[in-house]
């Protein structure tokens, strides 16, 4: 994963609202995860068109950090879930 | 107050048009007369998301068996359930499988017997199964359904391991659980026959630790090993009543599918009492709930809530007594048992023949 790479969450793979017990989850394939804070945020802009830079941008304005320290952390957590299978760079 | 399930698997039918002999459903089937309708499951599916599950199994025997698959998918995602198919593929029709995707079936987990025709079609008990599986399979690749493998284990094929791994590839499965027959239901009978022996499950691990860095991102594997040969017991269904429930063909409550062998235990049925209190106050799921019912040996160890004393199903099958430590544990005194039938099971010379349900 690059600043310049479009994630994507794939068929299959969605985020949902845990009524019962008040959460944001990342469902997919015999995989349940409890999204928190951060994770929603990022998710919630994983659109399939903004790049991870334009994704972090945002997410940096919206939470008064630094741009580049955003932009590494959002690497990492998408890059771990693209191991799972749970991302997909739309740009291939 | 017990946690809440995730994850729910519905035993939609015990009919299957396949006779594995690792069958993982119980010695004696439900009938088809027995088996819940359409509304009695769609009730269920809701109970269901308003106690916390997220995920549905929809499994059998042959869920395709089912006539109203389509109605039983639609019900699931009304209801808010992240909904997988387990499958043979037999009896999926280009036309029912497009139904599906219509309807929204999230996830198809197929199974394979086999990588090739002659292998498949003798474990399968099913002439011709083969060939119609990849057929099925072709036409969920064409959907574009997400897709799991299911690949069974066992002494017969799990040298097949790179073979299979192939399979999933070009398939375009983004996972593949590798499942070593685990020994419940019918396995039972066919014990002897399914072992794998020491040397196949210590080239199957190196192979699948090598294959999943090789594959990484590419391909998911889950790899369940044969646990006769582990050291410490898996933490079946992770804790008893914990984050798992099972619904048999006639709306039968169960922590677990193989539940039923344990004698002592009475079960209660979905369509008699609410999901929720059967969840949080029948005696079956309250049974080895926790941990405060474990034996002092699983009390004083370390790994306690790690594996939670282990398969309570294995104990029982094994040693007859289901409130005994797993006797995969090295630690247990059970664990003798064990090697004893290993040893018998696993000598070198020609398995005896399946013995299928037919």
């Amino acid at each position: 994963m690059t600043p310049e790479d479009i994630p994507v969450l794939p068929r299959g793979v969605r985020c949902g609202d845990d009524r019962v017990r008040g959460l944001r989850v990342l469902l997919g394939p015999e995989r349940v995860l409890m999204l928190d804070q951060i994770g929603d945020a990022v998710l919630r802009r994983v659109n399939g068109t903004d790049t991870i830079r334009t994704i972090s941008e945002d997410l940096a304005r919206t939470f008064c950090a630094p741009r580049a320290q955003v932009e590494a952390d959002v690497i990492e957590y998408l890059a771990d879930l693209a191991e799972k299978r749970m991302v997909e760079r739309a740009n291939g | 107050m017990a946690d809440l399930p995730l994850a729910m698997l519905a035993e939609l039918t015990h009919r299957c048009p396949l006779a594995c002999p690792y069958c993982s459903n119980p010695q004696e089937l439900t009938g088809r007369d027995a088996e819940l309708s359409t509304a009695q499951w769609a009730d269920i599916f809701r109970q269901a998301a308003d106690l916390g599950v997220l995920q549905l199994h929809l499994s059998g025997g042959e869920p395709a068996s089912r006539r109203d698959l389509l109605e039983l998918v639609t019900a699931a995602r009304e209801a808010g359930l992240y909904t997988n198919l387990i499958t043979s593929g037999i009896g999926l029709t280009p036309a029912r499988l497009e139904a599906l995707d219509a309807a929204g079936l999230d996830h198809i987990q197929l199974s394979v017997q086999g990588v090739r025709a002659e292998l498949a079609d003798r474990i399968g008990g099913y002439a011709g199964g083969f060939d119609r599986k990849m057929h099925v399979a072709d036409h969920i690749a064409r959907l574009g359904f997400p897709l799991t493998l299911n690949a069974v284990m066992h002494r017969e094929n799990l040298d097949d391991l790179p073979a299979t791994l192939d399979m999933a590839l070009r398939l375009g499965a983004r996972r593949i659980e590798i499942a070593c027959v685990q020994f419940q239901g019918w396995a039972l009978a066919n014990r002897a026959a399914l072992q794998p022996s020491r040397d196949q499950v210590a080239r199957a691990k190196e192979l699948v630790r090598a294959a999943s860095a090789r594959l990484k991102g590419q391909l998911v594997i889950d790899f369940v090993p044969p646990d006769y040969y582990s050291d410490f017991p898996k933490a079946c269904m992770n804790g008893w009543g914990s984050t798992g429930l099972n619904i048999a063909p006639d709306g039968t409550v169960l922590p677990c599918h193989a539940a039923q062998t344990i004698p002592h235990l009475t079960f209660e049925n979905a369509t008699a009492r609410p999901l929720a209190e059967i969840w949080h106050d029948s005696a079956a799921f309250n049974a080895y709930r926790g941990t405060d019912w474990l034996p002092e040996l699983c009390q004083s160890c370390d790994r306690r809530d790690v594996d939670f004393g282990g398969c309570r199903c294995q104990a029982m099958a094994v040693l007859g007594d289901p409130g005994a430590p797993d006797p995969v544990c090295r630690k247990s005194p059970g664990r003798a048992v064990l090697d004893d039938l290993l040893s018998q099971e696993t000598v070198d010379i020609a398995p005896p023949d399946f013995v299928y349900r037919r």
